[in-house]
């Protein structure tokens, strides 16, 4: 078989779960493109594992902790989406805006010199010196 | 002997700082600030009596090294600096012993009592200083101490304003002096006042013009003279005490102390003398012509200071160093005791203004018989000690020759003027205070008034030399034998440089001729009228504007005063709205770039990875560019 296809298929693959995570609202269609991601990259690994004829199994070794790592990140995930339903009634990644800064509208005027707050401090020190 | 000479220098610095220690408390503040000055007056009285006649003795400890020269801590007793030491720790005795009762009841006594013996201590370690260094510290200190105790009545705004204006003048002249003392050390290749002199006699100094007059500044400022002259009357405003230290025997008496200590170095330099003799013969006239129109006894007081400092400066100028010296020491005991007895006439009349004084001899006998005799010796009249001094100053101005002739004349003219000027004013003092009717106004009962014990026996103890030191002429040249002779003591031109006191007939008949002619007019004037103050008559419109110290005070403000402000003003408003423009600018800069970071924060998880996702895709782009490229 041709090393050109399942370079391909995992470059489409990667592509289609970057469109899920970045694009998508849905926090469940959100993990389950992480889960795309993820599986384009052991697909890049076997293959490359195998065009490189690796004498050790590299590739295979790393595609087998991913296929953990991800299992577990998935059990996670769905937790923390089962949470923030039931906590919110509403998956919608978009609605969820609580970590934004706050932008306060910006004075230009204290550029300039405060010639109030100066003369006030002047009067202190006139009193303290009678 | 040098041992005892720093003892000396210690004592009052102790009891200073004991005193200091004892913070308000005041049991022990009389003790603490007498019995030390009592101990160094003893010690400089030992000094004085061990050296004798003639030479230095100078023992020094090495204090540590500052660049390429050595700065030894030490004393060198020499006959002028003894008994300049006994003079200083005299009076500042009577003066201690004055203030427990004239100030005891205060409850700032404590500190004031500590800063006069820390002044004693500062003047004493000038006079024995064996280095320019140290004498230089000691020099300083008393800037300070005079700073503090001018304005010890610190509630007043006239005294608050006298304290830095006397601060700021001597200060004026400080900073030159100190490049004096530097270059002098520089060239002579030593700090050690023994190596300097040395340095001076041998002419291997490369500009002593210039060394004569930056210290010659320097003591303008702190003696009074006439363009850094006008902070010693306003220093009227500290306690009268005070004003006694300060006039007779400490901070004025350190400048003509320095120009005698280092007279060689001032000799090497005859422009110099010429510009010392004007300034002294403008300071001399003008300030008896001041004293002749105040209307307050301090001020009066103060101005006849000034007056007789120039007498001083104007016997340096004449190469009359011994004589200038004699007058220093008499005039600092006639003078406290001036001031001592006028602030138990203050005390007791409740008031400066001699308007409210008159008639007071019958009330205050004591004190009328010591004020006279101060009178008379500081107008000059034989056989006073006052007369001998300014005698011995005019007898040398007219004989002045060589180099000095130019000075003599001048010192010699104004001299005779003010001799003339200051027997008018201070029969008028005299007279004001002591004779004439009683004012009416706040003293009903005709009882005596006299001061207690504690101020009267300074009084009696400081009337004896102000009448008796003139004694020492009779002893002919062997005071100016022990001061080191016209020249100083630079080694080999002692001896037979030594000069006799004794008045010389010309100028003497010249003098005494104005001081009757002048007082003899004043005397006229004030019987004419004892209720007016003959120098309204005598001075005519001239008055308001001596009254005022010639205005000087107003030009200053013009001159100084006003362009300083007008800069400070805009230096302020630089600060304000060009330097912290800068500051604030950076600030808000910063701010301004938090508030666009701000808008990228917009809490959307995808927008950050997004982001992420872009930058690893530019920084993979980019490498691979570079791997390309290279």
């Amino acid at each position: 078989m041709h090393a050109v296809y399942p370079l391909v298929l995992g470059a489409l693959l990667f592509a289609i779960g970057l469109y899920g995570v970045l694009a998508r609202r849905s926090a469940i269609a959100v993990l389950m493109a992480i889960e795309l991601l993820l599986n384009a990259v052991t697909l890049n690994l076997v293959s490359f594992g195998a065009i490189l004829r690796d004498q050790y199994g590299m590739g295979q070794v790393f595609t087998l902790f991913i296929i953990t790592i991800a299992a577990a990140e998935t059990g996670l995930g769905l937790a923390i989406v089962l949470l923030l339903y039931r906590q919110r009634a509403t998956a919608d990644l978009g609605e969820q805006r609580e970590l934004a800064e706050p932008v306060e509208p910006f004075e230009t005027d204290e550029l300039e010199y405060d010639a109030e707050a100066e003369t006030e401090s002047d009067e202190i020190e006139a009193g303290a010196a009678r | 002997m040098n041992t005892l000479a720093f003892l000396a220098s210690l004592l009052p610095a102790i009891g200073a700082a004991v005193t200091f220690a004892g913070g308000r408390d005041l049991r022990h503040v009389k003790f603490w600030s007498t019995a030390p000055v009592a101990a160094a007056f003893v010690l400089a009285l030992l000094v004085a009596l061990d050296h004798g006649t003639g030479g230095t003795s100078t023992r020094t400890y090495s204090l540590g090294t500052a660049g390429g020269f050595h700065v030894e801590i030490g004393t060198r007793v020499s006959g002028l600096a003894a008994l300049t030491a006994v003079l200083v720790t005299g009076v500042a005795l009577c003066v201690q012993a004055y203030s427990t009762s004239y100030l005891g009841g205060e409850p700032r006594y404590a500190s004031y009592a500590a800063l006069i013996s820390l002044f004693t201590a500062a003047m004493l370690t000038v006079v024995y200083a064996a280095d320019l260094v140290v004498l230089l510290v000691g020099w300083e200190i008393m800037g300070i101490c005079s700073y503090f105790l001018i304005g010890h009545y610190w509630e007043k705004p006239e005294a608050r304003g006298a304290s830095i204006k006397a601060f700021l003048m001597t200060k004026t002249g400080d900073v030159p002096f100190l490049f004096g003392i530097i270059s002098l050390g520089v060239q002579a290749k030593s700090f050690q006042v023994n190596a300097v002199l040395a340095a001076a006699e041998s002419d291997t100094l490369h500009h002593p013009a210039w060394i004569a007059s930056l210290l010659l500044c320097g003591v303008l400022g702190k003696s009074a003279q006439f363009p850094l002259h006008s902070w010693l009357p306003d220093a009227m405003a500290g306690p009268t005490p005070i004003s006694a230290l300060i006039h007779a025997a400490t901070m004025v008496a350190a400048g003509i102390y320095l120009v005698a200590l280092l007279y060689p170095v001032f000799v090497l330099a005859p422009d110099v003398l010429v510009a010392m003799a004007v300034i002294a013969a403008i300071t001399m006239c003008g300030a008896a012509l001041c004293a002749l129109a105040q209307t307050d006894v301090k001020m009066i007081l103060a101005y006849s200071t000034v007056s007789q400092l120039a007498y001083m400066l104007g016997g340096m100028a004449v190469g009359a160093r011994s004589q200038a010296m004699y007058l220093l020491l008499v005039h600092g005991a006639f003078k406290a005791l001036l001031f001592l007895a006028a602030g138990v006439v203050i005390h007791r009349v409740g008031s400066n203004e001699l308007s409210a004084m008159g008639g007071l001899r019958f009330r205050m006998p004591i004190t009328y018989g010591s004020m006279t005799i101060g009178l008379l010796a500081l107008a000059g009249i034989p056989p006073f000690s006052g007369f001998f001094g300014k005698e011995g100053v005019l007898g040398a101005a007219y004989g002045a020759s060589g180099e000095f002739a130019v000075p003599g004349k001048i010192v010699l003219i104004f001299g005779l003027l003010t001799a003339g000027i200051t027997a008018a004013y201070s029969l008028r003092l005299w007279l004001s205070m002591f004779h004439g009717p009683f004012p009416d106004a706040p003293h009903e009962h005709e009882a005596r008034v006299e001061a207690p014990q504690t101020e009267l026996v300074p009084l009696m103890l400081l009337a004896i030399p102000a009448a008796a030191l003139g004694l020492v002429v009779l002893f002919g040249s062997s005071f100016s034998q022990a001061i080191g002779g016209w020249y100083g003591e630079a080694g080999s031109m002692l001896g037979s440089s030594a000069v006799s006191l004794w008045p010389s007939g010309i100028t003497t008949l010249l003098s005494l001729l104005f001081v009757a002619g002048f007082g003899g007019l004043t005397f006229l004037v004030w019987r004419r009228d004892e209720q007016a103050d003959p120098a309204v008559a005598l001075l005519g419109p001239a008055h308001a504007v001596l009254l005022n110290g010639f205005y000087f005070d107003a030009m200053i403000d013009r001159g100084i005063v006003r362009p300083a402000r007008a800069a400070a003003r805009l230096v302020a408003f630089l600060d304000a709205n060009v330097l912290d423009a800068y500051v604030r600018g950076s600030g808000v800069g910063a701010r301004g770039l938090g508030t666009m970071l701000r808008r990228l924060q917009t809490g959307s998880v995808q927008f950050y990875l997004t982001c992420l996702f872009l930058g690893v895709v530019i920084m993979a782009a980019v490498y691979a560019y570079v791997g390309t490229v290279s």
